[in-house]
């Protein structure tokens, strides 16, 4: 039976995989965690054919924040491309679904509906929101905090479950110190997820990925404005398929152990070791924003206290919490990472397939930012040396978008020892998307 | 901690009366979990000190609730067996949440709907029938996790003296054993420390009068991927038969315990359809071999091994003593032995191992003393599961012709007694009529070696009905 009380949520799983036997005094235990949710009920078909979609409106809420600051008239297919961009995003938007335009400058402003309020998808707003778009024009600063303050307003005004911001920006963020930006970060962490977007070459990608990682979204280049169109529909519909929103992580360690770091390393590697929030003796929650019909892989590395050979510990419970509008706590699925002491040094001394295979994966993202600061510090042999080892890791895991990212900065002498030149001219459009890209990971190959 | 459940200095175990120490948790000899151990029929009641202290109460054995509205707990000694003070745990002191992330009860009210909440209780009014109709379980849980100081009123129909101070911290699920503290979640795991629990089949042990058998975790492994099976049939003349199966895991297979599981399962159940019906035993044992073989080979079917991991095997000894007749079958290195109850006689090896050191000597390349001195002794060539080549089960028969004992076990056991004369001498005198203490001694045998595998031995002395009734 339905019940219509409640959204039905997809169903969460949780999978582990690890080397569970240490060595007689081993204490660092490394485990990949996969979580998948499934048959939320959302298909492709409701995002294409939005009428078909069922009796319940979908409970959310969507706010785009298009940067109108002067540069985006230089050159003018840059404004043009994010008013066609925003129009096609608002047409991938259901039926049901509040949303908002806010134009971005130095400061922000409501384009639609207007009055700190937002439209209810269907097809007149849907209407009434792109002929707003019409009177868009581009002039005055960034100051991309005050667009988000704004956003958050809004999106948490409406009460939605799911709430979403996608933000597009085509230049530095000069008019608030960084430290405004942090505060409007900390301050919107946790009220709503935001996609981000760079377009054109003149915007800063730390600035970026530091919106999608705080706000727990995805950051990517469109270097070409009319690349954009393609984009924002694609973001719009993976927004329009997430389901379930504000899902923790919850990781319970025993008594003297100590938590090495909680990484997500896909689809993408992000860190979330110092995110934690405490959930009670000895527990722990992380973040992961909101969830539709998709897969992520987690990177957890825990110390246990030492035992004697023979002895089985739980190191870790990890559960997927989502914590109600009562106070509540749902455990939607839950996995144990175990040790065990023995005294088989080839049961102890094997590297479990996924946490090395991720390992490497967090490696070649770190790599490849390092060797990118160093070559704009103009550390040459620095640059070739961290590349060098990046072509080296992406080659040997299979990581082909990576792979050829690099290819566009370095000349692949040898991938397999990693032996690269530096590329005398590099287009900067190449360098930041190699940038804003380096934390895309692969998965393991399934043998 | 326990007073109830601990037993005092001077004690013996109530399994194989074993002396204790008073922080024993498990025993010295068999390693009956002491702590665990309801009040059975079995179970001694605990002795107390020679002078206890004053207000000490006959302790009532767990197991017998009192009578309803007759609630009469035994006042909590404040000194335990060693004359040392009781630490008084009361529940507030350990606040927080269980490893599942639900806060653990504060109050009775709360504790009982925790119960509830756990599917245990079923529903909380039942609940709190049980604890004040003196089902101990879940009075002790109430009293445990209700809090000793009352701070709050108490619902109206609480009996104040469910909240006994130093009420047994096992009360509520069970108290860990490696920390005492923190309390046994439902996986097995303390959600204090993490550390596994001790689990059933981490220490087993069976006696049917003429065949006794002992199976343990040892002091290496992290569990015990040995079993065994031992059972008592009539044969159609109405003599007796009596079955002894022992399995060993291969740790290098996928679920070797459970391999081993089916595997004695398996042989024991085809014996004991066999030997009644008539079966000759050679015949049963070689029919019992190959549904063994059949239920590990299932194993590898079910399971959906992956394709680099070996499916699931173990070994298979097993003996059936049907009137003057001794049969032993066996697959992979675990082995019987022989040993005549006048100890002047020679004791016997009666199974040749499906090992590399074993096909070392018997092809004359090394000694013996070589081959199991090399790394590679313990490489079977022989196993159930579904990549062994072939099953060849070997069986041999015997017509001791004197009383004495066979001995059926795991190389836990016999890499500390290789020799039949070894496994002699450690082998009690009088292993025709306690066989299930002489199975505890060869195990506690390994154990003091160095415990380095799972350790099974079955004990089944010649003739059977030398140990008394015969069940036909």
């Amino acid at each position: 039976m339905a019940n219509f009380s409640k959204p039905i949520g997809p169903r969460f799983s949780v999978e582990v995989y690890q080397n569970e036997y240490l060595p007689e005094g081993g204490r660092e235990v490394n485990a990949i965690v996969t979580v998948t949710a499934t048959g939320g009920g959302t298909v492709g078909g409701a995002v294409s054919a939005p009428g078909l979609y069922g009796a319940a409106a979908p409970d959310a809420a969507v706010a785009i924040m298009v940067d109108c600051s002067g540069s985006m008239d230089y050159p003018s297919t840059k404004m043009r491309g994010a008013r066609e961009a925003t129009a096609a995003a608002i047409d991938t938007l259901r039926d049901g679904v509040r949303f908002a335009v806010i134009a971005g400058t130095h400061v922000a402003k409501e384009v639609y509906p207007g009055g700190g309020a937002l439209a209810v998808a269907d097809s007149r707003t849907r209407e009434e929101a792109k002929d707003a778009l019409r009177s868009l024009s581009a002039g005055g600063g960034t100051a991309i905090g005050t667009w988000l303050r704004l956003a958050k307003g809004l999106l948490t005004g409406a009460e939605a479950a799911i709430r979403h911001g996608i933000l597009l920006t085509d230049g530095r963020n000069e008019h608030e110190s960084p430290e405004d930006l942090k505060a409007a970060l900390d301050d919107c962490a946790g009220s709503f997820t935001c996609d981000a977007r760079g377009v054109g070459t003149d915007w800063e990608v730390k600035e970026v990925t530091g919106i999608a990682s705080a706000l727990l979204g995805s950051a990517d280049i469109v270097a070409d404005p009319s690349g954009l169109r393609e984009d924002f529909t694609r973001m719009m519909e993976q927004a329009m398929g997430k389901e379930i929103a504000d899902v923790a992580l919850r990781l319970w360690t025993p008594l003297g152990s100590e938590i090495r770091f909680v990484k997500q390393v896909a689809p993408t590697v992000e860190e979330l070791t110092d995110r934690r929030a405490e959930a009670g003796p000895r527990a722990g929650d992380y973040p992961t924003g909101s969830w539709g019909d998709e897969s992520r892989d987690y990177h957890l590395c825990i110390e246990v206290p030492d035992a004697a050979i023979g002895r089985e510990m739980l190191a870790a419970r990890v559960s997927l919490v989502i914590t109600e509008a009562d106070g509540g706590v749902q455990t939607l699925s839950q996995g144990l990472v175990r040790a065990v002491w023995t005294d088989d040094m080839a049961a102890s001394t094997s590297l479990n397939p996924q946490v090395a295979h991720y390992t490497g994966q967090a490696e070649l993202a770190d790599v490849i930012q390092r060797g990118l600061e160093a070559r704009k510090a103009g550390d040459l042999d620095g640059a070739t040396a961290k590349l060098g080892r990046a072509v080296q890791l992406a080659s040997a895991s299979g990581n082909a978008d990576t792979a050829k990212l690099l290819a566009k900065v370095v000349d692949v002498v040898d991938e397999a020892t990693g032996t690269v030149r530096l590329k005398a001219k590099v287009a900067d459009s190449d360098e930041m998307t190699l940038e804003t890209r380096s934390t895309k990971t692969v998965r393991v190959k399934k043998s | 901690m326990s007073q109830i459940d601990q037993p005092a200095a001077g004690a013996n175990c109530p399994n194989c009366a074993e002396p204790l120490e008073s922080d024993d948790r498990f025993c010295g000899a068999c390693g009956l979990d002491l702590a665990a151990r309801p009040g059975g029929p079995g179970d001694r009641p605990t002795v107390a000190l020679s002078t206890p202290p004053e207000g000490t109460a006959v302790p009532v054995p767990a197991g017998r609730a009192p009578a309803e509205g007759s609630v009469d707990w035994p006042e909590a000694p404040e000194v335990d067996s060693s004359d040392r003070p009781v630490p008084v745990h009361h529940g507030s002191e350990l606040p927080g949440t269980d490893s599942t992330g639900i806060a653990l009860p504060r109050t009775e009210e709360e504790a009982l709907r925790h119960d509830a909440r756990a599917g245990d209780a079923g529903n909380p009014e039942n609940a709190a029938d049980a604890a004040h109709t003196g089902n101990p379980e879940n009075a002790a849980d109430a009293a445990h996790t209700g809090g000793t100081d009352y701070p709050l009123a108490a619902p109206a129909a609480a009996d104040p003296r469910l909240a006994v101070p130093a009420a047994p911290e096992s009360g509520g699920g069970r108290a860990c054993v490696a920390c005492r503290l923190g309390r046994v979640d439902s996986d097995g795991y303390c959600e204090n420390c993490g550390h596994a629990q001790p689990r059933e089949r981490d220490h087993m042990e069976q006696e049917l009068g003429a065949v006794a058998a002992v199976s343990d975790r040892g002091l290496r492994h992290h569990r015990n991927e040995d079993a065994f099976a031992v059972s008592r049939t009539a044969l159609p003349d109405g003599s007796e038969a009596v079955v002894a199966v022992v399995c060993d895991g291969v740790s290098s297979a996928t679920r070797p315990d459970e391999a081993s599981l089916a595997a004695s399962r398996a042989a024991n159940e085809t014996l004991l359809a066999a030997l009644p019906r008539g079966t000759h035993p050679q015949q049963a044992m070689h029919e019992a071999i190959l549904a063994a073989s059949g239920a590990v080979n299932s194993l590898a079917a079910q399971g959906g091994v992956q394709v680099d991991q070996n499916a699931p095997a173990c070994t298979l000894v097993s003996a059936v003593i049907a009137g003057e007749l001794l049969t032993v079958g066996w697959v992979g290195d675990s082995r019987a032995y022989w040993v005549p109850l006048d100890r002047t006689a020679p004791s016997a090896r009666l199974t040749e191992d499906d090992s590399w050191a074993a096909q070392m000597v018997a092809n004359g390349l090394m000694t013996e003393a070589e081959a199991y001195a090399d790394e590679r002794a313990h490489a079977i060539t022989g196993w159930l599961g579904a990549d062994a080549y072939e099953v060849e089960p070997h069986i041999a028969s015997f017509k001791p012709d004197r009383p004495g004992t066979v001995v059926v076990c795991t190389d836990g056991l016999w890499n500390y007694a290789e020799a039949a004369e070894e496994m002699a001498r450690v082998l009690p005198a009088d292993a025709a009529e306690r066989p299930l203490h002489s199975a505890q001694v060869l195990v506690g045998h390994a154990l003091d070696g160095g415990g380095h595998d799972n350790v099974t031995v079955a004990v089944l002395p010649f003739p059977p009905s030398a140990t008394g009734e015969v069940s036909a």
